[in-house]
């Protein structure tokens, strides 16, 4: 736990196979073809002094501090700007580089503030560093003459502080923005003594930052600096985590003093980050000692009474009491679970393996119901697994990148880091999107097609993308000889070829023009390597399995599958939810994707866990919510998810709930569903326990306890405590235990273990003896299933449909400063950016209805209304309006339906029949609702609770 | 559960067979009902196709009858 920075080499990286040997200070240092003299010196154990060089930019050549001598060459080249060469002899020390080096650093210092003592950057300033790496004992120049020493400090971020008298002008936070962040918020503005780090507002709040944190890291002196170190002082400790909020999965440094974290850095080593980061992560983790928590147990009888605390044991008891008493009463498939997606892999097995052998039947699942319940069908179907082909690292090597429904930028925005980056450097994009997402036009990015379909018609779209590629000779015919099954293969060729899938044939459902379809379509198909990453907007469809399986067949058609930089890539929304669904959430597979009707699978359950299992499907989350409503459905364990505020037509959720007799809820505030429940478990957030997320690219990564829990035990630990109250008798000391019977138990992680993460980092899962260094890559030499398999994908329009009540089309999705339901996002200073959800209008929409922007709307479709603020915008195009669901006052998913995908049942949250007009008050849900935050969020404390 | 959102559910399987030749598309409409639905899901729906299957497409009625 003692703290140790990053290791800095100066220059980026350089992976090459051709090396080259060179001698440094007499020792003799062999490096990959292309690294920098202070990089090869770096990896020899010699830090060359610097300033404007870290290895998260490119030589930049400024600050003049790292020269070296080089023989055989004339002067004294900067070494982070000259390559490494076979035979090459340097000097990094010697007198004259000395004498150079203290006149750099005399001239800096003589416009740099001497307060170290008190500056936040003490101990952690590379100027400080370097003042004392050169000898400097004196400045020569004096106090007079131009200064900045009381340049302005502009504190408008949250988080982070800029203040312009400590800037050395190296242009790292710029170059940061640049390259790492590829943003371009930054820039220098001015010439000489007057040059100065400027944003486009003249301050960061206001300005296009994102606030990535890429820029704090970046910067060597306290000008850019964390607010949490301002106020606390530098950190003591270090512990490697995983961030707990995107499907990214980046890995982080938990910067602390004692148990109380400082900052939270991106870690390098984070294979899925290396070194980048989001606001989310980098900033957003205050909420994990909020004053909201709740940190003891509660249990009331009916929702209507106040809370009342107890002991764990006390919890435990009653709560294994009320769920058998229910079973006894209703039943033994009364009663069911939902795992979590931001909890752990082991948490999640644990509550899987606690509904199957505990409960004793299958009723559990997890909110990728409600997201990419759809990838999972359908990506098993065609490939025969239900995960994303590729590692992050893939895109850097695509040359055409097809993006449908999905917005990086807001909801995966490290990943939107890496793309952007194979943008600039060249490759085409194709957007496929109702909404101008920013990566339609940003900052050296333009895509080559905004396909801007109207929503619900996925599957008319690749249907008319796979059309050209059939009708116009540009199938890879070897590759779908060799790799796919043929009879599928032609069905589907002789199914796509005809007219009604053209693209002119189908122009009538997705508003894109013909011509622009067949133009995207030649373009992926005639890609060296075109690789396909898509979202939410692909999977919350009624069609969304078949949208699905519609990619994999093009991307097969097309030799895209199997090697890097090509793929079809899931951008999965939660931080585990690749996760929980690898562990068996949902009620008819168990961990590795095996149906529970499979005997052998099901004995080797039975077997370990010593309890009978069922070889019945059970119920998904909208099956136990229809039951309940009908009766025959009485108890719910729910583990760190918020169905009353995530899950669509949130009238028929709380009827759902209302008419249970136990709700557990299981989280770390007393969030919308607790409003119907009758028992809380106290969560721990990812900085109080030991566990591995799994993230978007089958990446499993070591979550590692920063502190204690704050209700006393860790979610895994609570778990275990209602299982044994049922009678279970669990025994785990730790959580890799738990690990280590998924990999007894899983045929695609028996090679995984703690030791193995912390010795490689992570790995990417399948990981056994075929692979035991983890499968970056999937379906290289063959498909999961042998050969890939064409389905066909007939476009079925949504019943969900516009008319004279109705006559405008919903969407919903994500902002990059919130996420989810808000629950961790909204208790923190990101509100700064984003404190309620917004209803986005086109200008022909909004001059229709006498909408101006900041106008209170009510939102209203036939599942129900809702209020909120207006914003118009040519963002969204006209006929569509489009929302986010990350405040629970504005509610949302009061307006979205039950209609869902027909394979998982995955709502349909991208197309909702809507009106839009002029409110002049809360809706008559969000009324009752205010009343029910107060009366039904009642806790009696202390002597109180007794009575 | 509500008869007309099971027979709602149906149809939209039978719909994404019905390209399928028949009776491939009966027996994937009804194995994918046996796969994903619970056991109490499908008794209804049988018992609703017993009661004369309003509203179910052609389909998805041989496919219950499958069960």
């Amino acid at each position: 736990m003692g703290f140790s920075k990053d290791f800095d080499q100066g220059t980026p990286v350089v992976t090459s196979a051709e090396q080259v040997t060179l001698t440094i200070d007499g020792r003799a240092v062999t490096v990959a073809k292309g690294t920098s003299v202070m990089a090869a010196a770096a990896q020899a154990g010699t830090q060359i002094p610097r300033l404007c060089a870290t290895d998260l930019v490119k030589a930049f050549g400024s600050c003049r501090l790292c020269l070296v001598e080089i023989d055989g060459r004339r002067g004294t080249p900067a070494s982070c700007t000259t390559p490494a060469e076979q035979g090459m002899v340097v000097h990094t020390q010697t007198e004259r580089l000395t004498r150079l080096r203290r006149g750099v650093m005399e001239l800096y210092v003589s416009d740099h503030p001497l307060d170290c003592l008190t500056c936040s950057a003490n101990g952690d300033c590379e100027l400080q560093d370097m003042a004392g790496a050169v000898g400097l004992r004196d400045v020569r120049y004096g106090q007079a003459g131009q200064k900045h020493r009381t340049g302005p400090k502009d504190e408008s971020n949250p988080y982070f502080t800029f203040d312009s008298s400590k800037c050395i002008v190296c242009s790292r936070c710029v170059r940061a923005c640049e390259e790492v962040q590829g943003t371009f918020a930054l820039t220098i503005e001015g010439r000489g003594l007057e040059s100065k780090v400027a944003t486009g507002t003249g301050d960061f709040l206001t300005s296009e930052c994102v606030s990535c944190g890429a820029c704090v890291q970046a910067c060597p002196t306290a000008t850019l600096n964390e607010k949490s170190v301002v106020e606390l002082g530098t950190p003591t400790g270090v512990v490697e985590t995983t961030c707990a909020y995107c499907g990214v999965g980046c890995g982080f440094r938990a910067e602390t003093q004692g148990d109380r974290v400082v900052r939270m850095v991106p870690s390098k080593r984070g294979q899925a980050n290396e070194g980048h980061s989001c606001v989310k992560g980098r900033f957003a983790w205050g909420y994990a000692t909020h004053q909201d928590r709740v940190t003891k147990p509660m249990i009331r009888a009916r929702i209507t009474d106040p809370w009342r605390e107890v002991t764990w044991a006390e919890a435990f008891a009653h709560t294994a009491k009320e769920l058998r008493r229910i079973q006894e009463t209703y039943g033994k498939d009364a009663i069911g679970g939902i795992t979590s997606s931001r909890c752990t892999n082991e948490e999640v097995f644990l509550v899987q393996k606690l509904i199957r052998a505990g409960f004793g039947n299958n009723n559990v699942d997890t909110c990728a119901r409600v997201c990419h319940s759809p990838t999972g069908y359908g990506l098993k179907q065609t490939f025969g697994t239900s995960a994303g082909t590729q590692d992050f690292k893939s895109v850097a090597k695509a040359d055409v990148v097809l993006l449908i429904g999905a917005n990086p930028t807001d909801a995966h925005p490290v990943f939107a880091s890496r793309l952007k980056r194979r943008l600039r450097e060249g490759a085409k994009l194709i957007v496929a999107d109702p909404r101008r997402i920013e990566l339609v036009r940003t900052p050296h990015v333009e895509a080559a097609h905004h396909l801007a379909l109207k929503p619900g018609t996925n599957v008319a779209l690749i249907n008319a993308l796979a059309h050209v590629v059939v009708t116009e000779g540009l199938v890879k015919k070897d590759y779908v000889a060799e790799r796919c099954e043929g009879a599928d293969f032609e069905s589907w060729a002789r199914f796509i070829a005809s007219e009604v899938n053209s693209p002119e044939a189908m122009e009538l459902h997705t508003g894109v023009p013909a011509a622009e379809v067949r133009r995207a379509a030649r373009l992926y198909a005639t890609a060296k390597n075109a690789a396909i990453y898509y979202g939410l907007g692909v999977t919350e469809h009624s069609q969304g399995s078949t949208m699905v399986m519609g990619m994999a067949n093009l991307a097969m058609a097309t030799g895209n599958i199997g090697r890097d930089g090509v793929g079809v890539n899931p951008l999965r929304g939660q931080n585990n939810v690749q996760g929980s669904c690898d562990m068996g959430s949902f009620p008819h597979e168990l961990s590795g994707y095996r149906h529970v009707s499979d005997d052998a699978t099901r004995e080797l359950f039975e077997s370990l866990w010593g309890a009978p299992l069922s070889k019945e499907p059970g119920l998904r989350i909208p099956n136990m919510l229809d039951e309940a409503v009908g009766g025959r459905f009485k108890g719910l364990y729910v583990q760190g998810e918020d169905i009353a505020q995530s899950d669509p037509n949130t009238r028929h959720v709380v009827a759902g709930l209302e008419a249970m007799e136990c709700v557990i809820v299981h989280d770390l505030f007393l969030n919308e569903t607790a409003k119907y429940a009758h028992v809380f478990f106290p969560g721990s957030s990812f900085l109080e326990k030991d566990g591995t997320f799994t993230n978007a690219e089958r990446r499993i990564s070591r979550v590692r306890k920063v502190m204690p829990p704050r209700a006393g035990l860790s979610d895994w630990e609570v778990t275990l405590g209602l299982a044994n109250a049922l009678g279970m008798n669990l025994s785990y000391s730790h959580p890799s235990e738990v690990m280590d019977e998924i990999a007894r138990l899983t045929p695609t992680f028996t090679g995984v273990s703690y030791a193995k993460l912390d010795a490689l980092g992570s790995v990417q899962w399948p990981c056994n003896d075929k692979a035991p260094l983890g499968t970056p890559i999937m379906h290289v030499d063959r498909f999961v299933r042998g050969k890939g398999r064409f389905m066909l994908t007939e476009f079925i329009p949504t019943q969900e449909r516009t008319g004279p009540r109705f006559p405008l089309l919903l969407t919903t999705g994500r902002i990059l400063s919130q996420y989810n339901v808000g629950a961790q996002t909204a208790r923190t200073a990101n509100v700064a950016w984003h404190d309620e959800d917004v209803l986005e209008v086109h200008p022909f929409d909004a001059e229709n209805r006498g909408l101006r922007s900041g106008d209170l709307v009510l939102l209203e479709s036939r599942a129900g209304e809702t209020t909120l603020r207006a914003v118009v915008t040519e963002r969204v195009p006209p006929g569509v309006v489009y929302t986010t669901f990350h405040h629970a006052k504005t509610a949302a998913n009061v307006v979205t339906t039950e209609y869902s995908d027909w394979a998982t049942n995955c709502p349909e949250y991208k197309v909702t029949a809507v009106q839009v007009a002029k409110a002049t008050g809360p809706s008559a849900f969000q009324q009752e609702d205010r009343r029910r935050d107060v009366a039904l969020r009642q806790v009696k404390r202390g002597a109180d609770a007794s009575r | 559960m509500d008869s007309n959102k099971l027979v709602h559910m149906a149809n939209q399987i039978a719909l994404a067979f019905r390209l399928q030749p028949r009776d491939e598309a009966v027996k994937l409409t009804a194995e994918h009902l046996k796969a994903f639905w619970s056991p109490q899901m499908r008794q209804e729906l049988q018992a609703h196709v017993a009661a004369g299957g309003a509203g179910l497409e052609p389909l998805a009625k041989d496919a219950v009858a499958k069960l």
